[in-house]
């Protein structure tokens, strides 16, 4: 691929071991009471003006929450979260219905420049009505986008042209309002609100996300994207987002994320379900780029995520690929229930940890019909003091007659301060399925980095190739777009990490 | 061009370099020969720079810029190439890219412009075309998979793209075949001219009847011990070098 060729250019360009997005946005926010309690469920619920039956499910799950206790078996390490001390909504204060670029506050649209989301989008992601019903210049077809600023969606772009298909792409907080019968169907049905300890939080006090519907037979004509963006202090972001395809529907879609850089952590506890009914396909990709703290550890985002997926139908897909390159702490297993027969389940992984970064993370597919199939890609690349796991569970059922699975997991260790851990569980109940287990550990060979700089290339360019070529299998599972923005991002993130 | 006086050097606290001087004027191809253990390997690995080489004595000059205070990749720009004896993996690196980003960073620290993806491929087939290597050889990861023969041709490509104006070629004969050795040899001897040196480093005769070196040296106990014309390598291989340590 001759992009990496562009990555290295593009590199050095960039200042060494700088998180570009790591600037704050001044602009007047409002915030509910610092702290965790039922009458801040009930805030937020009333903020997004809520019918009664969510605010129940809500309490619900707060009520849950408290019985719970946060989990202690990954393999990262940090203080104790003292949940009173955030603010569980925040949001930039609202002027009444901006119409033109000149209305909407300049420091949003400033934001969303610097974070390069482009101009066209700017318009209609800082809310402004009519602007961005025409391709992108060049031909190559947009991408819609939901930008979700701490605790709201600030703006979704292309919604009226997607409608024209049927899809529904919009804040999940305007589905509740506009698409009741589908949220309430939906929610929770996949990730119930009990699921785990940060899964019930989120499910209590959740702010927006998006939420995705794709029509019977309908095949999304663009990319769909959300962009989270943490800004304010002290405040946690717990984003929710559902998607669901319906029989033969098929969407690929994007989540980014970037914050601030700050001497505090900040969490960022997620909830993503995505359901998949008969011959229905999902793709689903996140380039994670959270703060990842400092080079003596200090601040970056806690990334406690509950992801899975549920292949309802028969011959149904869904594929995960996630590049994690950010965040103090990752915490997270995108997964599959393969419900359906021949129903396809894939994870493409790349996380990196460098400096003093954690990574817990891995996948869990549920083999429950006949015929289901699944891969689990996964490279881990540690670095610096960087700790990575990466733990997965493959569980066959006794109906899952003929399932497949297979798992590959390399690690690649930079210098000798890191660690590596691979922790797979194999549950096979069926005498027909086959599981293949495949792993290994490598380092950055000295004489893989001499044959490179001989040939002319910099020591950091030539760790970015290595590198970009040990995650190939699954940087070419990412959109094209952001396969770039991707080998960009492993570059920068390794950034003095060897020398 | 190239000009080694009294260089020592150190691997893990044992001497192997114990004095080397040698001079290779420009346009002018020098073979080193020498039996297993002499220093051959050590000598190309301090010239172009890797890492557990101490250095503990002499100087280098190369177009009279002293070479031992340049970083690898600056000596790569200032056009010193060495064919790796062993040439190395890299997995999931596709070869063209390889072969791209070496050439596009070499033409960077020569002020050149950079070739695009189209301009590249131009290029590369017609050198490959020379060197009979099947084009799909581009696609695969750099080395992965190649035969013995396949790596050392992807190393005199490289050689002829980046087109340096001194290349070692460390063993490039071992471990090939006689239609092979010709490739290689042909491929060098395209390159010959005014401004191209080379030092061909070899333990066997055999490659200098198709790249005739203009002086053949000796290397033995981390010295040269003989400096002499074409006709060294043939009475070395009569008599081997047991003639030279009597001598």
């Amino acid at each position: 691929m001759p992009a990496v060729t562009e990555t290295i250019d593009a590199v050095q360009s960039v200042t060494q071991g700088a998180y570009k997005y790591g600037f704050e946005t001044e602009i007047d926010m409002e915030f509910a009471p610092k702290g965790l309690n039922e009458d801040i469920v009930r805030f937020i619920s009333a903020k997004k003006e809520e019918p009664a039956w969510l605010l129940e499910w809500r309490l619900k799950a707060f009520a849950l929450w408290k019985t719970m206790v946060e989990p202690t078996w990954p393999a990262v390490k940090y203080p104790p979260i003292d949940y009173q001390d955030a603010y569980y909504y925040a949001a930039p204060v609202k002027k009444a219905g901006p119409k033109s670029l000149d209305e909407v506050d300049p420091e949003l649209l400033r934001t969303y420049e610097k974070l390069g989301i482009p101009l066209k989008e700017q318009a209609i992601l800082a809310g402004v009505e009519g602007a961005g019903d025409t391709p992108a210049e060049g031909g190559r077809m947009p991408i819609a986008v939901d930008a979700v600023f701490d605790s709201v969606s600030v703006a979704t772009s292309y919604k009226d042209r997607l409608a024209k298909e049927g899809i529904i792409f919009c804040a999940i907080s305007e589905a509740v309002r506009e698409h009741p019968e589908l949220v309430r169907q939906y929610l929770g049905s996949v990730v119930p609100q009990g699921d785990n300890f940060f899964a019930a939080l989120n499910s209590a006090v959740f702010t927006d996300g998006s939420f995705v519907y794709i029509p019977k037979g309908v095949k999304c004509p663009m990319e769909l994207s959300t962009y989270f963006r943490i800004n304010a202090k002290s405040t946690g972001q717990f984003e929710r987002t559902l998607i669901i395809a319906d029989e033969r529907a098929s969407v690929s879609y994007l989540e980014g994320c970037t914050a601030p850089m700050r001497d505090e952590n900040q969490l960022h506890a997620a909830v993503v379900e995505l359901v998949a009914l008969d011959d229905a396909s999902i793709k689903y990709s996140t380039v994670q780029n959270w703060y990842p703290g400092d080079e003596n550890g200090k601040g970056g985002i806690y990334n406690f995520v509950t992801k899975r997926g549920a292949c309802r139908g028969a011959r149904s897909k869904i594929s995960w690929t996630q590049v994690e390159t950010g965040s103090a702490i990752t915490w997270k297993y995108p997964s599959c229930l393969l419900l359906g027969e021949d129903s396809v389940g894939e994870f493409y992984s790349v996380a990196i940890t460098n400096n003093w970064q954690q990574a817990d993370t891995g996948t869990k597919m549920f083999h429950i019909g006949p015929r289901t199939r699944s891969t689990i890609i996964s490279k881990g690349i540690s670095a610096g003091q960087g700790q990575n796991t990466y733990r997965g569970l493959v569980k066959i059922s006794p109906k899952a007659t003929g399932a497949r699975n297979f798992t590959q997991c390399d690690s690649l260790l930079i210098g000798d301060q890191c660690g590596a851990h691979t922790v797979p569980y194999i549950e096979n109940r069926c005498i027909t399925a086959k599981v293949e287990h495949e792993a290994t550990t490598s380092r950055i060979a000295e004489d893989q980095l001499f044959y490179c700089r001989q040939r002319g290339l910099s020591q950091e360019d030539a760790v970015g190739l290595i590198v970009n070529g040990f995650c190939r299998e699954v940087l070419k599972e990412l959109p094209m777009e952001f396969a770039v923005e991707a080998q960009k991002l492993l570059q920068i993130s390794l950034e003095g990490s060897v020398g | 061009m190239l000009k080694i006086e009294g260089l020592r050097a150190e691997v893990e606290g044992k001497e192997i370099l114990k004095g080397i001087d040698l001079e290779v004027p420009a346009g002018e191809i020098h073979a080193i020969m020498g039996p297993n253990g002499s220093g051959k390997s050590t000598l190309s690995y301090v010239l172009a720079g890797r890492e557990g080489y101490e250095i503990t004595g002499g100087a280098v000059s190369f177009h009279g810029q002293d070479l031992l205070a340049m970083e690898p990749e600056e000596r790569a720009a200032a056009g010193l190439f060495l064919a790796f004896q062993y040439p190395v993996e890299l997995p999931g690196v596709g070869n063209a890219n390889f072969l791209r980003t070496a050439l596009n960073a070499i033409r960077r620290s020569k002020g050149e412009p950079e070739l695009d993806a189209m301009q590249f491929l131009k290029v590369a087939r017609a050198r490959m075309k020379a060197l009979s290597m099947p084009e799909d050889m581009l696609k695969r990861g750099v080395n992965v998979g190649f035969s013995g023969g396949e790596k050392k041709r992807n190393e005199v490509l490289q050689m002829a793209l980046l087109n340096p104006g001194m290349a070692i070629l460390d063993e490039t004969d071992s471990g090939l075949d006689i239609d092979a050795l010709k490739i290689v040899a042909d491929g060098v001897n395209a390159m010959r001219g005014p401004a191209f040196s080379s030092l061909v480093i070899t333990h066997y005769q055999r490659l200098l009847d198709y790249i005739v070196p203009d002086k053949v040296h000796v290397l033995m106990g981390g010295r040269i011990v003989q400096t002499g014309g074409p006709e060294l390598a043939h009475q070395l291989e009569a008599s081997g070098y047991g003639s030279v340590q009597a001598a």
